[in-house]
């Protein structure tokens, strides 16, 4: 690991710090939902990282299938992976606020559904890949479906938004607290900041894993 | 040879391979035949809730055929060595995709006419009332599936775990079209006018196009061996 690599990693030590003593300490008690808003800080940033994730493996895909040059494969490989793990931190934090907020774990709500469509979509693409053996064929295999998962997204999003608003409008789901006050936007950035930190960083990592993998195989 | 004449040849060899053997074809006719059994069963014999499902029952019917349809889509090539033959057809090769596609299309329409001949027949489904509606419908669903489908079938074709990977990688990516075509299939039966599905049938024809132009430009890559 370069010693820039490690600077980034310190650099999202220290961005995640700041973001949790502002999630806890800066940004004040939300008055109709108590503490349990202060998941937001967790859950917003995790899908915003995620939909960078699944932006990184589209445009990786691509370059991969125009040069077949290994490196962009081993990038499409990464952000897929930490892509999943914060879809999944998304999924799972919504989860945990919807219980004491909606009275329910899970709703068949656009956005949690078309969410738990990308998180699918994802796992499927992880699954090729530890599938198919040979590295040429895989990464050829694993290019399409980035391709075609990302191509897809808009398209998942209207369905799901249409089959909701035909079947019943969110009623739980209320419009959401327009203007925000400003120390929760501001330690909504600053957590979205150290995120996108962490998320370079555990890409680079996980690149270098995989870069290691292939050197010592067979 | 042109692109046309290309993407033809591979449709026919697949259609004429069929119509001797008929061996997905035939299988598929009792599959569906033995899911319409599975739906009666699993939802009673109560009509008003069958007719509640009915749509979404259709198309379950229509993929879980489908799944096991389309997966057989390369079998032939795989099976018999003929992979390099494909990779020797001159050109360009999403020729070869269009073709697959066709066929599979063809075969997957088939195997619905059959489906809903029998939730006419068991299910009391008045068909005749608007069958261009339902045609249109079932047309821009199916092309969906089946262009995702043939590249999948494709791709897996040389993966160990083929008869696993193959649905799981399909299903995510196929919601919009099943939300689509269920809802619009649903309107048509309750003899709404095609007009009142507008939105779905231009979200399925979005999703068709898409995934067409992502076949065509990306089956060059699935195809090396």
């Amino acid at each position: 690991m370069t010693s820039r690599e490690r600077a980034l990693g310190w650099l999202a030590g220290l961005g995640l710090t700041a973001g949790l003593v502002m999630a806890f300490g800066v940004a004040p008690r939300e008055a109709t939902q108590g503490n349990v808003q202060r998941i937001m800080y967790l859950h917003v940033p995790a899908i915003l990282v995620a939909y960078l994730a699944f932006g990184v493996v589209l445009v990786a895909s691509v370059i991969y299938l125009w040069g077949r040059a290994a490196g962009a494969d081993r990038l499409a490989h990464a952000s897929a992976e930490v892509g999943v793990v914060f879809t999944g931190i998304n999924i799972a934090t919504g989860a945990i606020w919807g219980k004491p907020t909606w009275g329910t774990w899970w709703t068949w709500d656009a956005r949690l559904t078309s969410t738990a469509v990308l998180f699918l979509v994802y796992v499927g693409y992880l699954l090729l890949r530890g599938m198919v053996d040979e590295p040429d064929r895989r990464a050829r295999a694993a290019a399409v479906v980035g391709i075609l998962g990302a191509a897809n997204i808009p398209i998942v999003h209207f369905s799901v938004k249409w089959w909701r608003a035909l079947h019943q409008p969110s009623t739980i789901l209320g419009p959401e607290p327009s203007p925000i006050a400003t120390p929760i936007a501001a330690t909504l950035l600053v957590n979205w900041i150290a995120f996108t930190l962490l998320f370079a960083y555990l890409l680079t990592a996980r690149m270098e894993i995989a870069r290691f993998e292939e050197t010592h195989a067979g | 040879m042109t692109y046309a004449r290309r993407t033809w040849i591979v449709l026919w060899k697949d259609l004429l391979s069929e119509r001797r053997s008929k061996e997905t074809l035939n299988a598929l006719f009792f599959f569906a035949l033995l899911l319409l059994f599975l739906f009666q069963f699993a939802l009673g014999a109560d009509r008003e809730r069958l007719t509640a499902a009915l749509p979404g029952l259709l198309w379950l019917g229509f993929i879980l055929s489908g799944l096991v349809g389309l997966g057989r889509a390369f079998l032939a090539e795989r099976e018999n060595d003929c992979w390099e033959g494909l990779l020797l057809v001159p050109g360009d090769k999403s020729a070869i995709y269009l073709g697959k596609v066709a066929g599979n299309l063809i075969l997957m329409l088939l195997v619905e006419a059959i489906l809903l001949v029998l939730f006419a027949v068991f299910f009391d489904v008045d068909l005749g009332a608007h069958p261009i509606r339902l045609i249109v419908v079932i047309g821009l669903g199916t092309l969906g599936f089946a262009a995702v489908g043939t590249l999948f079938a494709a791709m897996t074709a040389h993966v160990r775990a083929r008869e696993v990977l193959f649905p799981v990688l399909l299903l995510p990516v196929q919601v919009p079209v099943l939300l689509g075509a269920v809802k619009a299939t649903e309107a048509v039966l309750l003899g709404e006018p095609l007009g009142a599905v507008g939105h779905w049938l231009g979200l399925l024809a979005a999703a068709d196009t898409i995934y067409l132009t992502v076949g065509v430009l990306t089956f060059d890559a699935v195809l090396e061996a």
